[in-house]
């Protein structure tokens, strides 16, 4: 009991020494919005270059596929799982929406696959703008 | 323009970007960081033979 109060006490502490900068809320804000962007803004251009590639590639990808866009919804569960996941994609989620692209009825098998990759383009954004958070709090080289 | 790749090329296509994506958010030096990558890839695409294999199983 004594262990488990003061291992929670120490955790409080580690949270408390993480330091709120500027750069702890601008590098995920706008890795999210633009996919690599997190880790450019810090200095990481490898990194950055790498995760603004495939991320980018996987999303056009999703929509060369006949991949399905998800709109805002309160549907079935899925379909709104679906919405979260496109979200990752911050700007060119936002893009799709004001081009009105992903559309389109689904014409062939694969399209399926198009839907998965839009989504997990989304889902690897959500990763990658949390690693720019770790960076800029100095969590991660 | 539209794109349709096999079922294979497609699911090797997200094996190699969702690795870059691990690689780089899993581990912190960059050697880790492609060993990790090359491991996921692996995984990515043992998974895809073995789930292939299972579906050719189940099918007869």
């Amino acid at each position: 009991m004594a262990n488990s109060s003061s291992g929670k006490k120490s955790s409080e502490a580690t949270e408390a020494a993480v330091p709120l900068t500027t750069m702890a809320v601008l590098a995920p804000a706008v890795g999210w919005l633009i996919p690599g962007a997190g880790h450019l803004i810090q200095k990481r251009w490898t990194r950055g270059v790498l995760l603004m590639g495939s991320i980018a590639t996987m999303f056009v990808l999703g929509l060369l596929m006949q991949g399905h866009v998800y709109q805002p919804n309160g549907g079935d569960i899925l379909d709104m799982l679906g919405f979260v996941g496109d979200v990752g994609n911050g700007g060119l989620y936002i893009l799709t929406q004001v081009m009105n692209w992903g559309q389109g009825a689904i014409s062939h098998a694969t399209a399926d696959y198009g839907t998965k990759y839009l989504i997990v383009a989304g889902l690897l954004n959500f990763i990658s703008a949390a690693d720019a958070y770790h960076i800029a709090v100095g969590k991660k080289p | 323009m539209t794109l349709a790749l096999s079922h294979f090329s497609a699911a090797v296509l997200f094996g190699v970007f969702a690795s870059i994506v691990f690689g780089i958010t899993q581990r912190s030096t960059s050697h880790e960081q492609i060993k990790y990558g090359l491991y996921c890839f692996a995984m990515f695409v043992g998974g895809v033979f073995v789930a292939g294999w299972v579906m050719w199983f189940l099918r007869r």
